[in-house]
C-alpha cells in the first residue's frame, strides 16, 4: 500500500537525518519571523513612556520586594473587604432576617400552614438561603471586582513569576503557579487549566494540590470568621487589619501547602526532574473599570451566590428535617453531630463542624450558614428559653456560636485552617476524574488535603491547650 | 466637517465592505456555513474577539494559559452563519502539551474554512513563528494584528500592508477590546472563503540542502498518493520527525479529504 510506503521512506529518511531536522526547521522559522518583523514594525517613534513599566516591574517582580510587596496588595485588598463588607452586610442581615422572617412566619401562621411546613420552608429553606445573601454579597461584592482588577491589569502573572523559583524547588513544573493562580477562582477550573502543563507527572501534582489554592466559596467563609472571631479578640482600632491578616496567613499557607506537598510528592510517589519554563509577562493594561465589574458582578459574584443559594436551600431543608425526626430522643442530625463530637473536639473543632463539611461536599459556600442552621437547632430549646431572635448580624453570629454553640478562638483559628485543609468540593472531584480518568487520584486528592487538615488542627489544639 | 463628509462618500463609493454589513452572534448554532478556528499566541485578546463576534462571555484575563479548551459560538455575517472555535493559545504547534495538542488537531484536521490568527500586535516577531507555521499548513488564514491600540500607545507604527504583502494572505489591523476593526475582520474572512481573495501564504523556503532533497522527494510521494493536497510539504517534514497524529492520518487515509465542518475531537467540553 502507498501509505505505508510512503511511512517506511519516512522512517528511513528520518534515521538518515538524524536529530538535526527539528532545530533546522526552528532556525529558519525563526529567522523568517524575525525578518518579516522587522520589514513591518516601525520603531522611530517608540516613547520612552514604558519607562515606567519597567520601573513597575522592576518593584512587582523584584526578588526582595517581590514577595512583600505581593503580601501587602492582598493584605489591601482583604481589609478593604472586610471594613466595607460591615454596613451592607448587617443592612441585608436586618432586611431579611430582622424583619423578613417574622413577616413570612406571620404569614404562613395566618393562612395556617402546618408548623411541619412552616418550620421546613421558613426556618429551613428560608433562613439558610437568606444567611447566605446576607453574610455572603457583600464581601463577595467587594473582593471579587477588587481581584479582577488585579488581574486585568496584568498582576497575576508577575504573582506567578515571583513564585516560579519556588516552584522549581518543589520539584514541580513553572506553569503550575498559573494554575495555582487559577485555583484562586475556582478550583474546578484549576483543573482544567493543568492541561496547558506537559509532562503527565508534573500535571498530576498540579491537580492533586491544586485544592490548597483558596477558591471563591471559602474566601467568604475565611473572611467572616476572620472578622467575627479573630479580630473580635483584638481591640477595635485594629480589628479591620486583624481580620486582613488572619485570611492573608491563610491564603500564604496554601501556598507554602501547595509547594511543600510538591515537593514531597516529587520525591515520592512522583518522582522526576522539574522542566524549563519561560513566563512571559504581558503588558500592563490599563484595566476598564466598568467592564471589570460587570464582569466579576457576573462572572463571580452571581455565580458564586447562586451556587450557594441554590445548594444552601435544600441543605437547609435537609438539615431543618434530620433536626427534626427523633429516633430515642434526639434528633437525627443530634445524634450524627454527637457521634462527630469527639473526634471534632479532640482536633479542636467540633461536632457541628464536622457534620457541616459533610452536608457542604457539594459546595464550600454553604458551611457557614450550615454551621449556624446546625447550632440553632440542636440548641431550638435553649434559644427559645433565652429568648434569642434569630437576627444574625455579625455580633449575634458570633454569640450564637460562642452561647449555644461553646466556641472558642481556638475553633475559629482552626476552623479557618481546615477551611484550607479539606476534601474538594463535588464538583471538583468530579473534574479532578475527568481529567485524570482515575478513581485512584481522585480519591488521593480527596483524602490527602483531609488528612493533614486533621492533623495541622490536631497538632493547633494540643499546643493551644498546652500554652493557655 | 468637510474633509469627513468627503470620506464618506470615498466610503460609499468603495465597494470593500458593503453597507449594512453587520455581525449579529448567534446564540446556538446548529447549521453553519463555515467553520472559523480562532489561533494565536496565549494572551493575544483571542478571547476577547471571540466574545465580541459570538456575544458569549467566555472569561477574558490578562494572563497566558487562560483557555486550555475549544470554545464554541457562532455569528451570523452577510447572510452567512460562521461557527467560531476559539483554540487554546499556543506558541508554536509542536504539541508537547494537551491544549497545543487541541489547537494543532484543528487546525489541521478539523480543516476549518478560514482560520484566523490573532496576532499580539506589540510582539509580532515572536507572534510570526506560530503564523510561519500555520502558513505551512493552510492558506485559507486571516491575520487580525489585535492590539494596535496599545501599539500606538507605545509610539510604534506597523506597516500592515507590507506584513500582508509579506505573508500572502490578509491582515486586518483591529483592537478588539475596543470593539475596533471587527467588522473589517469579519469581512475579510467572509472574502477568504468565498475565495475572493487571492492567497499566497509563505511558505519557508530556506533550510538544509541536504535536508531539502529529502523533504522534496517525498513531497512528491505525498503529492502522488494525495492529489490536491496543499500542505505536502509541511506533512513531509512532520513525517520526518515522526509526528505519530500526521502518521496516523496517513494511514487512516483521511488525508486529503475535504471534512467539511471538522472532525469531532476531543478536548471540548
Amino acid at each position: 500500500m502507498a501509505a505505508e510506503q510512503i511511512l517506511s521512506n519516512a522512517a528511513s529518511a528520518r534515521q538518515q537525518i538524524g536529530g538535526r531536522l527539528h532545530e533546522v526547521v526552528a532556525e529558519s522559522l525563526f529567522k523568517e519571523a524575525e525578518r518579516i518583523a522587522g520589514r513591518a514594525v516601525i520603531r522611530e517613534g517608540e516613547s520612552r513612556k514604558f519607562a515606567f513599566d519597567l520601573a513597575l516591574d522592576r518593584v512587582l517582580t523584584s526578588r526582595v520586594w517581590g514577595l512583600p510587596v505581593m503580601g501587602m496588595m492582598l493584605a489591601a485588598v482583604l481589609w478593604i473587604t472586610v471594613t466595607g463588607a460591615n454596613v451592607p452586610s448587617s443592612m441585608l442581615n436586618d432586611l431579611l432576617i430582622g424583619k423578613g422572617h417574622p413577616w413570612l412566619l406571620s404569614i404562613f401562621n395566618s393562612v395556617g400552614s402546618p408548623s411541619w411546613l412552616t418550620g421546613l420552608l421558613v426556618d429551613g429553606v428560608y433562613l439558610a438561603t437568606a444567611w447566605v445573601l446576607s453574610v455572603m454579597l457583600p464581601p463577595m461584592a467587594i473582593f471579587f471586582p477588587l481581584f479582577t482588577l488585579l488581574e486585568d491589569y496584568g498582576y497575576l502573572p508577575r504573582v506567578s513569576f515571583n513564585l516560579d523559583r519556588a516552584f522549581r524547588w518543589a520539584g514541580a513544573e513553572g506553569k503550575q503557579s498559573l494554575t495555582m493562580m487559577m485555583g484562586f477562582g475556582c478550583n474546578a477550573a484549576g483543573i482544567v487549566s493543568t492541561r496547558i502543563i506537559s509532562s503527565p507527572r508534573a500535571r498530576l501534582i498540579a491537580i492533586l494540590t491544586n485544592n490548597f489554592s483558596i477558591c471563591n466559596g471559602r474566601w467568604p467563609t475565611l473572611i467572616l470568621i476572620g472578622t467575627i472571631f479573630v479580630a473580635a479578640s483584638a481591640p477595635p482600632a485594629v480589628s479591620g487589619l486583624v481580620a486582613a491578616g488572619s485570611v492573608l496567613v491563610i491564603a500564604v499557607l496554601g501556598v507554602l501547602m501547595t509547594l511543600l506537598v510538591s515537593r514531597v510528592l516529587s520525591r515520592t510517589i512522583l518522582k522526576g526532574e522539574p522542566s524549563h519554563f519561560s513566563l512571559e509577562l504581558p503588558p500592563y493594561r490599563p484595566p476598564q473599570i466598568g467592564r471589570v465589574l460587570v464582569r466579576s458582578i457576573f462572572d463571580r459574584t452571581l455565580i458564586v451566590l447562586w451556587r450557594a443559594l441554590v445548594m444552601a436551600a435544600p441543605a437547609g431543608a435537609a438539615i431543618w428535617i434530620t433536626s427534626n425526626i427523633f429516633v430515642g430522643g434526639d434528633s437525627l442530625a443530634g445524634h450524627f453531630v454527637g457521634w462527630l463530637n469527639p473526634f471534632g473536639m479532640a482536633i479542636g473543632l467540633n461536632g457541628v463542624i464536622l457534620a457541616a463539611y459533610v452536608f457542604a461536599i457539594p459546595a464550600n459556600e454553604i458551611i457557614i450558614p450550615t454551621i449556624l442552621m446546625l447550632t440553632l437547632n440542636l440548641a431550638k430549646s435553649g434559644l427559645a428559653q433565652s429568648g434569642v431572635m434569630i437576627e444574625l448580624d455579625e455580633a449575634t453570629t458570633r454569640d450564637v456560636l460562642v452561647g449555644q454553640g461553646g466556641w472558642t478562638l481556638l475553633t475559629g483559628v482552626n476552623l479557618m485552617l481546615f477551611s484550607l485543609l479539606h476534601n474538594p468540593c463535588s464538583t471538583t472531584l468530579m473534574t479532578i476524574y475527568k481529567e485524570t480518568k482515575s478513581w485512584k487520584w481522585t480519591l488521593w486528592s480527596a483524602l490527602m488535603p483531609i488528612g493533614i487538615g486533621f492533623a495541622v488542627c490536631g497538632l493547633v489544639a494540643v499546643v493551644w491547650r498546652l500554652v493557655s | 466637517m468637510q474633509e469627513l463628509k468627503q470620506a464618506s462618500k470615498a466610503c460609499d463609493a468603495c465597494g470593500s465592505c458593503q453597507k449594512g454589513d453587520k455581525i449579529a452572534p448567534l446564540r446556538r448554532a446548529d447549521k453553519a456555513d463555515y467553520v472559523i478556528a480562532l489561533a494565536g499566541n496565549p494572551n493575544t485578546g483571542k478571547s476577547t474577539v471571540f466574545n465580541a463576534l459570538t456575544g458569549m462571555r467566555q472569561h477574558v484575563g490578562n494572563w497566558p494559559g487562560k483557555t486550555v479548551v475549544r470554545e464554541e459560538g457562532a455569528f451570523r455575517f452577510r447572510e452567512k452563519v460562521f461557527r467560531l472555535v476559539d483554540l487554546p493559545g499556543t506558541y508554536s504547534l509542536l504539541s508537547n502539551s494537551m491544549d497545543e495538542e487541541v489547537a494543532r488537531d484543528f487546525v489541521l484536521f478539523g480543516r476549518p474554512d478560514c482560520t484566523v490568527v490573532v496576532v499580539d500586535a506589540t510582539a509580532l516577531e515572536r507572534n510570526l513563528a506560530l503564523v510561519l507555521q500555520i502558513l505551512e499548513i493552510t492558506e485559507n488564514v486571516v491575520i487580525a494584528l489585535n492590539l494596535m491600540d496599545e501599539v500606538e500607545r507605545r509610539g510604534i507604527r506597523i506597516d500592515d500592508r507590507a506584513l500582508a504583502r509579506d505573508l500572502g494572505v490578509p491582515v486586518v489591523a483591529m483592537s478588539a477590546r475596543n470593539k475596533k476593526g471587527l467588522t473589517e475582520l469579519a469581512a475579510t474572512v467572509d472574502d477568504v472563503v468565498h475565495g475572493l481573495v487571492a492567497l499566497k501564504p509563505r511558505r519557508i523556503e530556506s533550510i538544509d540542502p541536504s535536508i531539502d532533497q529529502v523533504v522534496r522527494s517525498l513531497v512528491k510521494e505525498i503529492e502522488k498518493e494525495y492529489p490536491g493536497v496543499d500542505n505536502a510539504r509541511w506533512i513531509a517534514l512532520r513525517l520526518l520527525e515522526g509526528d505519530p497524529g500526521v502518521e496516523a492520518e496517513i494511514r487512516s487515509g483521511t488525508l486529503g479529504k475535504a471534512v467539511h465542518g471538522g472532525l469531532s475531537l476531543a478536548g471540548g467540553q
